[in-house]
């Protein structure tokens, strides 16, 4: 089942880095989201610091948004979905390798690219530290739970919409967890609730979201 | 075998019959009941000495609130019936529950902020209870969304009920995210829990009052269910014979 997985994941990891600009399209938008707020509000370092928990927070949470379609699409028009679905192999392993390859391609440059927006917004030393570490560990939360809302809405109309109306309910506690984390330690408190409850969102949806992806995949292609 | 009675209303066939014969019942007991609660709540219940006259919204708001996360969870309940069970009136339930339940949602976010400004001043305050109920919306329109963006219904069905299985296992976690991201940020607000013990026509006009949206929210759902079930069961040999169908 292992070597299934890993199969899976280079298989897709091999898709993606064939075409290189989709995950940049991604991080690109990160990037233009976050610098968006100091231009519509005040460039004054105090406001900054004070918004740069949620801003960046809920950048990465929107551009994580922005690829979950991807998740399932390709392999959805081309019909090897289908073929997928019907192999011998457990459904809810492949699913949680594609899951893996999406928090790779997509999540893991904002986490990467985070700590340069961060001084950008004057962050500097323990809670930048906070900032990546927050992120690092709700992300894949963000992918687990997303990669539901794109399986049920596979082939329905108005899909980039409506994956986030069902999606950006369900990723509000781990968004007041994550950006929680960044603030409380700007304030000098301990982050290290907020990290477990993190790390708690993260394994719960680690056990629900593969077997509830896998059912709702299997709806969509019956 | 009582057991037998109870699955024989399962089928749309006999159930629609059923409901046609309780909604009248229902809306009167809705009525007589929404009449008496009315009465003690403005004519019996006496006046609060902090907040005034402009408590008595509490006779619709709490009500509502309540029913707002009653109905989500018997929607969650019979989609995942529907969903194990593959049963088509369950299914169908969770369809027709899905408005009443946006419905009394968004009652109880206007009248909460109607509330709020007499009381605290604005017409929003981002209390934990009213920003998860606020939240609990967001859950509903989706659940919505999502069936009317499938065009099969039998494909809708199972979809929104992975949908509001998921939500209704986040629903919690979502509180208490909430209610600690409050506790951090708020302070000491406005505590309603700590409220000065209520008085017994105040809790009598408030259960009343919630009695009677439970048989309400009943019978309109009914009244969806029978639509949905002309609607989806058209092709049916028994939906031809109807005398409402007929004519």
């Amino acid at each position: 089942m292992i070597a299934f997985l890993i199969e899976v994941v280079r298989r897709d990891l091999l898709l993606a880095v064939r075409r290189p600009a989709d995950a940049g399209t991604v991080l690109i938008f990160f990037v233009v989201v976050a610098s968006l707020f100091p231009l519509a509000g005040n460039p004054d370092p105090v406001v900054l610091g004070n918004i740069a928990p949620g801003v960046l927070w809920v950048s990465a949470l929107l551009a994580c948004l922005l690829s979950l379609p991807r998740i399932f699409s390709g392999d959805y028009a081309d019909g090897s979905l289908e073929q997928m679905v019907i192999a011998p192999q457990p459904l809810s392993v492949l699913v949680l390798g594609k899951i893996v390859v999406h928090w790779l391609i997509s999540a893991l440059p904002l986490v990467l690219l985070a700590p340069v927006l961060g001084l950008q917004y004057g962050l500097q030393g323990e809670p930048l530290f906070v900032l990546v570490l927050s992120l690092l560990l709700g992300t894949p939360t963000l992918s687990l739970i997303g990669a539901i809302g794109a399986a049920l809405t596979l082939g329905s109309r108005g899909g980039g919409v409506l994956v986030s109306v069902l999606v950006l309910p369900l990723y509000i506690p781990v968004l007041i967890f994550g950006a929680g984390a960044v603030v409380a330690s700007q304030a000098g408190l301990e982050v290290q609730a907020y990290v477990m409850l993190l790390v708690a969102c993260f394994l719960l949806s680690l056990v629900v979201a593969p077997w509830a992806t896998s059912i709702a995949l299997r709806i969509a292609l019956e | 075998m009582s057991a037998i009675n109870w699955f024989k209303y399962a089928a749309p066939q006999t159930f629609y019959p059923l409901a046609g014969r309780l909604i009248p019942w229902l809306y009167v007991i809705a009525t007589l009941l929404a009449l008496a609660g009315i009465y003690i709540s403005f004519v019996i219940a006496p006046t609060d000495f902090q907040q005034g006259e402009a408590y008595r919204i509490i006779f619709v708001h709490v009500p509502a609130a309540w029913m707002s996360m009653v109905i989500y969870l018997a929607m969650a309940f019979w989609a995942a019936i529907g969903l194990v069970f593959n049963t088509r009136l369950s299914s169908m339930m969770a369809q027709a529950l899905a408005p009443t339940g946006a419905l009394f949602t968004l009652l109880a976010l206007v009248t909460g902020s109607l509330w709020g400004r007499p009381t605290w001043g604005t017409w929003w305050v981002w209390d934990a209870r009213l920003t998860s109920e606020l939240i609990l919306l967001f859950l509903y329109i989706g659940f919505i969304a999502l069936r009317a963006s499938i065009d099969s219904p039998q494909r809708a069905d199972r979809a929104t009920a992975v949908l509001a299985i998921v939500g209704a296992v986040n629903v919690p976690i979502i509180y208490f995210s909430v209610r600690w991201w409050n506790t951090l940020h708020q302070g000491a607000s406005i505590n309603m829990s700590s409220a000065p013990k209520m008085a017994v026509t105040m809790l009598t006009g408030m259960l009343i009052m919630a009695l009677a949206s439970w048989v309400y929210s009943i019978a309109v759902t009914f009244v969806r269910v029978r639509c949905i079930i002309l609607e989806r069961e058209r092709h049916a040999g028994w939906v031809r014979q109807l005398e409402e169908v007929k004519s």
